[in-house]
């Protein structure tokens, strides 16, 4: 009998991109549902929008770069990206800016270095990135959580803010939209109230909640849960979101112990704005994320370091973009000085390649 | 799936091809002849290398051919064979057996090891004399029995132990001996209760206390060497050691009842247990096969193929190699044949890699697999082994959590192919520049030679000639050496101009003074 030949190992692999992306789509689903249950109509319009036109991209890139379109744009990829962009803008933010930031995430975030698996940044923060430096004043435009005392949109309201620009007859910008906690406790705190003070404040207490501001408090303990799920499926590596968290913690508890009253509170950083998808979902991309497991830690709490930095010195309330990007920067550099110690080798055994080069 | 049944004894095939390589080293010298009748047993072939396994006759019967066959080898190459037509009787040829192996020393025991042609049975098929002589300057103190099945769906040490316990402790008792080592460990993986509680019973029997069995968990690819070592006995072997540099040796199961039967009753080794498995096998069951029986008639004698058949793989299904046919022999290293439905990756989309980072976590080596992927396809032999491409022990384990799919132990095997190619390439273009300087040195000799022969014909003319005119040479002489000594100076100053550096004479003040200036600031910054 003839048979075929191929190269071991023979057995068939269990998992496949589809799998992962698919599973984190999946553990997204609890925070994400929160969002839209504090947030309202605009998460979903943003999100559906950002789907449809990262698919279209993607598409679009691929038949241009010459590859195979079916198997690539069903990775998931691409949906991921757009679902992380769209959680990230706030939700009246109008179509032509969520459009801007996903069409850039997919092409400069992704094809311009060579598709899948080559970018060295996170899309979804390239977009995010280049949509607050462009449009600082739209990319303010967060609703308020299910507050008392401000308007509440329906869907077709959303629907003609996000498409029209219009804000419904009888109310304004400022009825219907909120700058976040975070926002607020920087702007509060630059004018020289104490955190008592704000937290105090007749206009702005009521929104900071019982930990991270209404709303995001609950988004934030989701999206934890969601992480934790995957990180014990083993489809990201806890080491990320744990140097991230850890080194956060850390920095934010040493201030605050230092001076409570001008630095924001440990439990407050931990559970506002983007932190958790950011720690969870954003930086444990494994594209642009260091591989080695020494690595990871070290770029996760980089992250959680520039993060701290930004919110409490930076021009933005929530540093998190930045402090992806950045860390993304030095991915090259922790792979190659963080490499394990290979089975009978010594430590500090790094590549020597320059070396022998310059011998020859 | 192929424990359930007994071992059982394939039946004697007409026909036996016996590749002559089927170890790691030299090939061995024939001593039979075509036409030849051979008795069970008898060498036909003899080990004159040091690293090298002697064949013998895996039954009686008539030598029928002497050529290249093909062989179970992943290149598909053809090898030179002895192929013996079976007359059936099964006549054995006088042997040998030792009846107290203690009175032996180990040089004589070594040696009857070797002629018995054994090799490791694990797969590697390296000769287990020369692995048994460890040299005097490595004292050897533990001696590790691989009793872990080196992949999954592999049984045949399973099966051997659990029928065959007091011949393999017999076995490991001899290698004790030999090496004068103070302790086994049969390192038996915890998935296999049945095989482990005969060796206790047989071990119970023999009294044995030097003899331990150690239960290690069930995680591929422990079986690997190196692998096994660390997980007994927490010490690493060196990347570019052996385990005996560590005072370690290691044997196959498989290997130790071989010993035993080659000291005990004689006998080399001709026949082995393979495991016949997978689902597009009928039967799976384990076979005791004799060398040179062809696979497709051992997996006729397991109910043959299923109707969807689709790939025969030699070993497991992580490391093997997969076959295009089934008329081949089995030989001493095949320890499963393994026959799967399904052929990998068909249709399976491979992905570009997304740095997942999943192969550097399983990876038993510790290496990063993505990174030696990376610089492997793209073909830096330098940075693939400066990853340590070359402790890769191709285990299979990154490429089979890979989400990407990506083949990566093709792309690691490519790699190292490659790299041995350009360094026998190099060595050959060594061995040709060496060759090309001795030729130029013999015709710069042969040319000094005959010059040396000229100059001295010369001379003696001249010395004719002179005593022939001696009267008017002599006043002419010191006229010439006047001129010669003036044209020696001249290239002496020619030669001392030469070597002064250009634009550093004809420079200005100031232009000294600047450059003064500037040494003065970099040695002030270099103190700094
Ligand atoms: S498992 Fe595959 S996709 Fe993941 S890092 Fe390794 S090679 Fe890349
Ligand atoms: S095959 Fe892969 S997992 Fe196995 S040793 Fe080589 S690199 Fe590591």
């Amino acid at each position: 009998m003839q048979f075929k030949t191929t190269s071991s190992p023979h057995y068939t692999p269990e998992n496949s991109v589809n799998t992962i992306m698919r599973r984190v789509l999946l553990a997204m689903i609890p925070g994400t549902l929160a969002t839209i249950f504090f947030f309202g109509w605009g998460v979903i319009i943003n999100m559906l929008l950002a789907c449809v036109v990262a698919l279209g991209t993607e598409a679009l890139m691929l038949g241009m770069r010459n590859r195979a379109i079916k198997p690539y744009l069903l990775d998931g990829s691409a949906i991921l990206t757009a679902c992380l962009l769209a959680l990230a803008l706030p939700q009246l933010a109008p179509w032509w800016l969520t459009c801007i930031a996903t069409v850039s995430a997919i092409i400069f975030g992704k094809h311009l270095y060579g598709g899948l698996g080559f970018n060295p940044f996170n899309p979804a923060m390239v977009g995010y990135v280049i949509a607050i430096i462009s449009f600082p004043k739209e990319m303010t435009q967060w609703v308020p959580p299910l507050l008392e005392g401000y308007t509440h949109l329906n869907f077709l309201q959303t629907f003609q803010v996000i498409f029209g620009g219009q804000v419904p007859a009888g109310l304004s910008w400022d009825a219907i939209t909120m700058a976040t906690p975070l926002d607020t406790l920087k702007t509060q705190l630059g004018l020289e109230l104490s955190i008592n003070d704000i937290h105090q404040h007749e206009v702005y207490g009521p929104m900071f909640g019982a930990v991270g501001g209404i709303g995001w408090e609950w988004i934030n303990g989701l999206f934890l849960a969601g992480g934790l799920w995957l990180a014990m499926k083993r489809v990201i590596d806890w080491r990320i979101p744990a140097g991230l968290l850890g080194t956060l913690f850390f920095l934010s508890n040493s201030f605050a112990l230092y001076d409570y009253s001008s630095f924001t509170p440990p439990t407050f950083h931990m559970f506002s704005g983007g932190i958790m998808l950011a720690a969870f979902f954003i930086a444990t991309d494994p594209v642009t994320a260091a591989t080695t497991p020494r690595g990871r830690w070290i770029f996760g709490a980089g992250i959680g370091f520039f993060i701290f930095v930004i919110r409490t010195w930076g021009g933005y309330p929530d540093g998190i973009a930045f402090a992806v990007l950045l860390m993304n920067m030095t991915t090259p550099l922790l792979d190659y000085y963080t490499m394990p110690r290979a089975f009978g080798h010594h430590w500090r055994e790094f590549p020597q390649h320059t070396k022998k080069h310059d011998d020859e | 799936m192929s424990t359930a049944s007994p071992i059982r004894r394939a039946s004697l095939p007409e026909q036996l091809i016996i590749p002559l390589h089927q170890h790691i080293g030299e090939n061995s010298e024939i001593l039979v002849t075509k036409g030849e009748r051979v008795l069970k047993g008898q060498p036909l072939t003899v080990a004159k290398a040091y690293v090298s396994a002697p064949i013998h006759a895996p039954s009686s019967g008539i030598v029928t051919d002497i050529a290249e066959y093909p062989a179970p080898h992943p290149s598909g190459l053809s090898t030179l064979c002895i192929v013996i037509k079976t007359d059936g009787e099964n006549e054995w040829a006088d042997l040998e057996p030792v009846s107290n192996y203690r009175d032996l020393s180990t040089a004589e025991l070594r040696n009857i090891i070797r002629h018995a042609g054994i090799v490791g049975l694990g797969g590697a098929a390296f000769p287990t004399a020369v692995k048994l002589n460890p040299g005097p300057d490595h004292p050897i103190d533990t001696v590790i029995i691989n009793a872990a099945e080196c992949e999954p769906y592999i049984s045949c040490d399973d099966m051997l132990m659990r029928e065959r316990a007091d011949e393999v402790i017999s076995g490991i008792e001899i290698i004790l001996h030999t090496l004068g080592a103070k302790k086994a460990l049969i390192a038996i993986e915890n998935n296999k209760p049945e095989a482990a509680e005969a060796l206790q019973k047989s071990l119970g029997r023999t009294a044995n206390e030097n003899i331990h069995v150690v239960a290690i968990p069930t995680i591929y690819p422990t079986g690997g060497e190196k692998q096994l070592i660390k997980v007994l006995t927490n010490k690493e072997v060196p990347s570019d050691g052996l385990p005996i540099d560590i005072g370690i040796v290691v044997q196959n199961v498989g290997t130790t009842a071989a010993i035993h039967r080659a000291i005990h009753f004689g006998e080399p080794l001709i026949s082995r247990i393979i495991t016949v498995t997978g689902n597009g096998i009928k039967q799976p069951q384990n076979m005791d096969v004799l060398i040179g029986t062809s696979m497709a008639e051992v997996i006729q004698q397991c109910g043959g193929y299923t109707e969807n058949a689709k790939q025969l793989i030699m070993g497991g299904p992580m490391m093997g190699f997969s076959m295009h046919t089934d008329h081949l022999p089995i030989i001493k290293g095949c320890n499963c044949l393994l026959v799967e439905t399904t052929e990998q990756r068909q249709g399976m989309q491979t992905m570009p890699c997304i740095r997942c980072g999943e192969c550097t976590r399983v990876c038993p080596a510790n290496l990063l697999p993505q990174q030696l992927y990376w610089h492997a396809s793209s073909r830096n032999f330098d940075q693939v082994q400066d990853y340590h491409l070359f402790d890769c022990i191709e285990c299979g384990c990154c490429a089979h959590v890979c989400p990407s799919h990506i083949p990566l132990v093709q792309y690691y095997r490519f790699a190292k192919t490659e790299i041995w190619n350009q360094e026998r390439d190099r060595k050959k273009s060594d061995h040709a520049r060496v060759r090309h300087d001795f030729r130029q040195a013999r015709l710069d000799r042969e040319k000094r030679e005959r010059d040396e022969r000229l100059r001295k014909k010369k001379e003696m003319l001249e010395k004719k000639k002179q005593e022939e005119s001696q009267a008017s040479t002599a006043e002419i002489d010191p006229k010439k050496a006047a001129i010669n000594a003036a044209l020696e100076r001249v290239k002496m100053k020619k030669a001392s101009t030469t070597v002064t550096p250009k634009n550093t004479n004809n420079l200005t003040e100031e232009q000294q003074k600047k450059i003064d200036e500037v040494d003065k600031q970099r040695q002030a910054s270099k103190t700094k």
